[in-house]
């Protein structure tokens, strides 16, 4: 018995599209078996196939060598099939002991008892090192050890066969390191994984084997051994791929937007989530904030632009103080901003492309007569800027934005903010969730305004993208700027640092 | 866990009660019209069976006849049912309207009995005492009447933008404060004591029937419906061609990416509830400013509030949806004045309008449902598109 799981011929189609047509995925014993596709390329579809979301239409599945019919999560459960998704599911009031145990408690006479438990998680901690403090609360913990809680949870219902969904989509490049090591752990343990992922680093350090899927159709399955990143990204994306992006020097010119002091008070509590933050964004260069998820990056952003109160700090855009403008205003006086979540702020769903357009605009004298729309103006522009952005959709500038894929709808977005001409460029998390290509459009169409003369406000999560993109980089933690470096110099390493707090030093 | 056949979860604005109903009444405003103009009719076809059924249970010789009576009563007398009907459906038009503008907007109005109580107020006492103004007077009335409406829906609308205070809540117990106020005016300022209800409005201020007595003589029809339908029209305009409606949409549909493009949310909110108010006002005035209808004092929601909120739901919060809906109310009404020709009590009129307002409420899980399995079968390419892992 070579296989633990094995998937032959899995095909499931949903109308107009064939989301997986005849793949295979074999996952031996004690192996880590990486999963790469872009986005849309049938990874989920698979995965949703053998976790029992999803029947296929045809195919088969074999666990230990029998077939199987898994109907939901819970026959996948009790087949000893376990998942870290890419956003935990965890209680964040209760302990790590409750959160392991919640669904599959132990009881004498209706009351809970932990002893067992807590003897079992001790174990399977011991024995896995996964290092974790049984009582510590979800929330007072780190990223990095609440996904460790998640695997534990896994363990607790003795699931030997593991998948993990995105793992280090929010882990700073030091958890990463550690989450590679129990990866390689459990396998060693004789656990069998299944990594999904489009990081062709990541599998490179662990996996022992890889299937690429593309476009829903099964392409190869390789030895990561003796195969290089250039021939899994091509297999991935069907093309070469350039790695690196291309861009001339940057050309700093004079300040377009001073942000002295700034601090943003949480709604909610009394917590400051920005504190004294101070840069200067300048003419013909990329600006980058880097730094881990929820340190404070969205809330800076919300406050340049107007969506939160300042607590306290003045923003001054070409000299002149913002500070108490409106976001009509600011926008007015020069901001464009890509919003960190398209489909919440960017977009109105359920408003055809045209309309979503001139979301910023649409109260100017070119879009209106005396209060009425002029339907011609909002058509032409719609027209001029699906062209110069290739924003693909059904029905052109009358399709639902709702129905546009996430590339696409970025794309809609750049276009609408870069077409209204700013001086300065915010951009929240640009690439976030997009594939390979439309990446590399976004891209280019940042460096292109840059080399305009643009002030560009990079946010970005992926250390890729702020290495690549970034003239200058600012770090981000728990609200302060904790360090400023220059791309060119700096390690991922050392960034990595300055993102989890543990270093820090001033900046100029 | 997000599957990726799953719609995509309802972002909550952090407002408390009333957000279940909400949100499932602005979805028929959010889905596309073929599937719920279906729902529309399916939930008016399944109110009018389940009404037969009962007929059938009351009375079932006449259960056939009474049935076609409600059906086509309207039709029974000619001219003078067909009057009567768009008689009965101004008002149900109105409130209609009113419900149906506030929905655009992301607001549930369920104050629109508050409205319409304060405008029928407003306009009977103008009615009542201001004689003075001859020609002008039921015009002055029925602005009068919009005023009130527009001041009292313009009060949850504040509530709501300064201090996010729902409107539902707000709303609910304004109903009650003008159903006490309303008593309490009526017999301080405009009692007549001998019948215990409010004095007549002088013949002038009545709603001028103009040449419509002439087409459909012996109804009660005046030119409240020329002012439903320019209602209907305006709304209509407003909401389609205008930069203020796409304002009022922005914020409706998506109240986050309103603020980001910089809208100002408030204003429309309060911008909202005061049309709406508007609306529900002049229903109440066109209701009272006739002869033989009386405000009384007693301590009752006036019924045509709520109505508009099914009438708006049938009529897909469009205005000519709306519209429609509330003449269809008319005339079932009217249907229902004729069957106690039968041996039937007008009430069952009431009952099938229950049944239809409830499988309106109803045909939403149809809708969702339909929608729900449009989604999966055409939605899993946009989500493969959109690449949506396993989340």
């Amino acid at each position: 018995m070579e296989y633990v799981i094995e998937m032959e011929n899995i095909t499931k189609e949903f109308p107009g599209i064939k989301a997986n047509d005849q793949v295979d995925l074999k996952l031996k014993k004690g192996e880590i078996h990486a999963l790469l596709g872009e986005n849309g390329a049938g990874k989920s579809t698979l995965m949703s196939v053998l976790f029992g979301l999803y029947t296929p239409d045809s195919g088969t599945i074999k666990v230990q060598g029998k077939q199987v019919f898994i109907r939901n999560p819970n026959d996948a459960n009790n087949l000893g099939i376990g998942m870290v998704h890419q956003h935990f599911k965890l209680v964040h009031n209760f302990s790590v002991t409750e959160n392991i145990i919640l669904g599959h408690e132990d009881t004498t006479k209706g009351f809970l008892r932990y002893d067992n438990a807590v003897a079992k998680i001790k174990n399977l901690s011991e024995q896995y090192k996964l290092k974790v403090d049984p009582s510590a609360i979800i929330e007072n913990i780190s990223v990095g050890q609440q996904q460790r809680v998640e695997i534990l949870k896994m363990l607790y219902r003795d699931a030997d066969i593991l998948i993990f969904d995105e793992p280090t989509a929010s882990l700073t490049p030091q958890e990463i390191d550690e989450l590679m090591k129990i990866l390689r752990n459990l396998a060693e343990e004789g656990k069998s994984i299944i990594l999904i992922t489009h990081k062709l680093t990541e599998i490179q350090q662990v996996a022992d084997r890889c299937t690429i899927l593309r476009k829903g159709k099964y392409i190869d399955t390789v030895e990561v051994a003796g195969t290089s990143n250039e021939e899994l990204a091509e297999k991935m994306v069907g093309r070469k791929v350039v790695f690196d992006i291309e861009k001339a020097p940057a050309k700093p010119g004079d300040t377009v937007l001073k942000v002295e002091d700034l601090c943003v008070r949480s709604q909610h509590s009394n917590t400051e989530l920005v504190r004294d933050v101070s840069f200067e964004a300048k003419r013909g260069e990329i600006l980058c904030v880097a730094g881990i998820e929820g340190n404070g990056q969205s809330e800076l952003i919300y406050g340049l632009v107007g969506l939160a109160p300042l607590s306290k700090g003045r923003i001054l855009l070409h000299g002149s103080d913002v500070t108490q403008s409106s976001t009509r205003n600011r926008s007015l006086a020069g901001i464009s901003h890509i919003p960190e979540d398209r489909q919440r702020h960017g977009l109105v769903l359920d408003f055809s492309l045209e309309y979503n357009l001139i979301l910023n605009s649409y109260f100017e004298k070119t879009y209106q007569r005396q209060g009425f729309l002029d339907f011609k103006a909002i058509r032409t522009h719609a027209e001029a800027l699906i062209r110069q952005y290739d924003i693909r959709s059904s029905h052109g500038p009358l399709s639902l934005a709702r129905s546009m894929s996430g590339g696409n709808q970025q794309k809609a977005i750049l276009g609408r903010e870069i077409d209204r001409g700013s001086e300065l460029l915010i951009a929240v998390q640009p690439t976030r969730g997009l594939d390979v290509g439309a990446i590399e459009f976004i891209h280019k169409q940042i460096i292109a305004e840059r080399d305009r003369g643009k002030a560009v406000l990079l946010v970005s999560l992926e250390l890729d993208e702020v290495m690549g993109l970034s003239d200058r980089i600012l770090v981000m933690y728990g609200g302060e700027l904790v360090g400023e470096f220059d791309p060119e110099t700096v390690t991922e390493n050392e960034l990595g640092l300055y993102m989890s707090g543990a270093r820090k030093r001033g900046v100029a | 866990m997000k599957f990726p056949w799953g719609g995509k979860r309802a972002r909550g604005n952090g407002d408390g009660g009333g957000r279940i109903v909400q949100g499932a009444l602005q979805k028929v405003a959010h889905r596309p019209a073929s599937i719920s103009a279906f729902s529309s009719i399916l939930a008016i076809v399944s109110g009018l069976l389940v009404g037969f059924v009962i007929m059938l249970i009351v009375n079932p010789g006449d259960a056939v006849p009474g049935f076609l009576t409600i059906l086509f009563g309207w039709l029974s007398e000619g001219s003078r049912s067909v009057g009567d009907m768009l008689y009965f459906g101004v008002p149900i038009v109105l409130t209609g309207l009113s419900v149906a503008f506030a929905f655009r907007t992301g607001l549930f109005n369920i104050g629109a009995t508050g409205q319409l109580t304060m405008g029928a107020f407003t306009a009977v006492y103008i009615g009542v005492n201001w004689g003075f103004l001859g020609a002008f007077h039921w015009i002055v009335a029925v602005l009068g009447g919009m005023i009130a409406g527009a001041v009292w829906g313009s009060i949850a609308g504040l509530l709501k933008a300064f201090r996010n205070v729902h409107e539902v809540v707000s709303s609910i117990m304004l109903n009650y404060i003008a159903m006490y106020m309303n008593t309490m005016l009526i017999v301080q300022l405009i009692y007549n004591r001998q019948y215990a209800r409010a004095r007549s409005p002088l013949p002038s201020a009545h709603i001028p029937t103009w040449f419509l007595r002439d087409i459909f003589p012996g109804s009660s029809v005046n030119i409240g419906i020329f002012i439903a339908i320019g209602l209907t029209i305006l709304l209509h305009i407003i909401l389609n061609r205008t930069v203020f409606g796409y304002e009022l949409k922005s914020v409706g549909f998506n109240r986050d990416a309103a603020k980001y493009a910089g809208m100002n949310a408030k204003r429309n909110i309060v911008l909202s509830m005061t049309i709406s108010g508007a609306l529900a006002g002049i229903a109440g005035a066109i209701m009272f400013l006739v002869a033989g209808r009386h405000l009384e004092p007693v301590n009752q929601l006036m019924q045509e509030g709520f109505t508009g909120i099914a009438i708006a739901l049938l009529g897909l919060s469009a205005p000519i949806g709306v519209f429609m809906a509330g003449i269809f109310y008319g005339a079932l009404e009217q249907g229902g004045y004729y069957l106690q020709l039968y041996d039937f009590m007008p009430e069952i009129i009431d009952i099938i309008i229950a049944v239809i307002i409830y499988f309106s409420a109803f045909s939403l899980f149809i809708q969702t449902y339909v929608a729900g399995y449009l989604r999966r079968k055409l939605g899993a390419e946009v989500e493969l598109q959109q690449g949506t892992e396993i989340k």
